[in-house]
């Protein structure tokens, strides 16, 4: 097992794939690391990668009127973007390291394709990717209520 | 190891004038009242609240919001809502109110020794938790971790900001904060308060879960411990505001279901709440 699959095998949104699966992740993918305050991509700009957080965190950022105004952190263990994933391939948001950041890049084109050309692989990561895009919208309707508006 | 014991309620129905020491502005709506008792000492539990009476106007219940290791002095932490609220809110130094109590059941501090302790507030919910914060510090070998989770709007919305930067720094407590939107330049996580769940070490057979903010907050705090984390539902405990009027369980204001607000909490296990959570109007 490889340096970068033995990582992956750890990362909370892949573990329990096989090897395999595993070896062909990480075939596209390289480690990284950022520093702090650095901006990892624009909004609007070309959705090229798909991210693996391993440790550290990045703040999303949307542009509103003269202010970056920070919708949501990630951390290690999580995913960062999936605008890769469906045309445009534009981000949605920015992404804004808050401290130095260890991630895993995987090229979104070559990704696409080995999903399309391996569908029991693909099917594995939507459905993976799947639960992280409810986990978020459920987490953005509760931010959108008075969540913490009543108590005393 | 200190021990809790049950506290006892003078005369239940006549406020004592208690007088004002200092009143200090948390956050724009928000203000924390310093008494003096009378007799110079007001013993009550973690998570008891008193009637603080603004005299000729009204009484509200509102929890302690100090360490019971203090008792010369009790805080209450307020927002103005109300004729009430506002009327406290006026206070000066030297003021007097009227204080009944303290009612209610405590945070189960004492079935939680020996395990984790995971204190989850949301916005000014993070003040009836702050005793049970102090107790548990004040009697850390009690416990195993002590985790301490925050949740609030913004970072210009964090109550008693310094207290949880210093709960931070100790290396024998995990304290963070989430808040639901910043401008950049906030460092600390965005995102409601579940989400921190998972980022924090606890063993979820025995741990003992403290949870104060509105309904939804602690619902949804509650089905994420159940159904991501394990932990039991008894194992959860949160506190419930309704308007009071006695606090004696007599009038019935604050029925909830069969439960009065007042003498079977504000302290409840979930499973004895929760499933009422769900029911318009109740």
């Amino acid at each position: 097992m490889s340096e970068l699959v033995a990582t992956l095998s750890d990362h909370d949104f892949f573990r329990g794939m096989s090897e395999d699966h595993l070896a062909k992740l990480a075939g596209v993918a390289t480690e990284i690391e950022v520093d702090g305050d650095k901006v990892l991509f624009g909004e609007g700009g070309t959705a090229d990668a798909a991210y693996a957080i391993v440790s550290g965190s990045i703040a999303l950022e949307l542009s509103v009127a003269t202010r970056q105004l920070i919708v949501q952190t990630l951390h290690g263990g999580e995913m960062l973007g999936w605008s890769w994933l469906y045309p445009p391939y534009r981000w949605s948001f920015s992404a804004v390291a808050n401290e130095p950041v260890h991630l895993i890049r995987f090229e979104a084109e070559q990704l696409r394709d080995m999903f399309d050309n391996d569908c029991a692989l693909g099917y594995e990561v939507m459905k993976r990717f799947a639960g992280v895009i409810t986990s978020r919208l459920a987490a953005t309707r509760l931010q959108l209520v008075d969540f913490y508006g009543n108590a005393n | 190891m200190e021990t809790l014991t049950e506290p006892a309620v003078i005369d239940q129905m006549t406020p004592i004038p208690f007088r004002v020491r200092g009143v200090r502005e948390e956050l724009p709506h928000t203000f924390t009242l310093e008494l003096e008792p009378p007799d110079g000492s007001f013993a009550f539990l973690p998570g008891q609240f008193t009637m603080v009476y603004a005299f000729g106007i009204g009484e509200v219940p509102i929890s302690i919001s100090s360490s019971t290791s203090k008792p010369g002095t009790i805080l209450q932490t307020i927002r103005r809502t109300g004729a009430v609220t506002h009327a406290l809110g006026r206070l000066k130094s030297g003021d007097y109110v009227g204080i009944r109590g303290p009612f209610g059941t405590p945070w189960p501090l004492d079935t939680a020794r020996g395990g984790d302790l995971l204190i989850i507030g949301g916005g000014i919910g993070l003040a009836p938790l702050r005793p049970a914060i102090y107790h548990a510090i004040e009697n850390r070998a009690d416990y195993e971790r002590v985790v301490v989770l925050y949740g609030t709007r913004t970072p210009d919305d964090i109550l008693f900001e310094k207290e949880l930067a210093a709960w931070g720094e100790r290396t024998d407590v995990t304290t963070m904060i989430t808040v639901d939107a910043a401008d950049r330049g906030w460092h600390g996580s965005v995102g409601v308060v579940t989400r921190l769940i998972g980022r924090v070490g606890f063993d979820p057979a025995n741990t003992t879960v403290l949870v104060c903010g509105p309904e939804i907050m602690m619902t949804v705090t509650a089905r994420r411990l159940i159904e991501g984390s394990s932990v039991e539902p008894e194992n959860i405990y949160v506190t419930m505001e309704r308007n009071m009027k006695c606090a004696i369980g007599v009038c019935g204001h604050c029925q909830f279901g069969e439960k009065f607000i007042c003498t079977d909490g504000a302290v409840f296990p979930y499973p004895e709440v929760g499933h009422l959570f769900d029911i318009k109007g109740v």
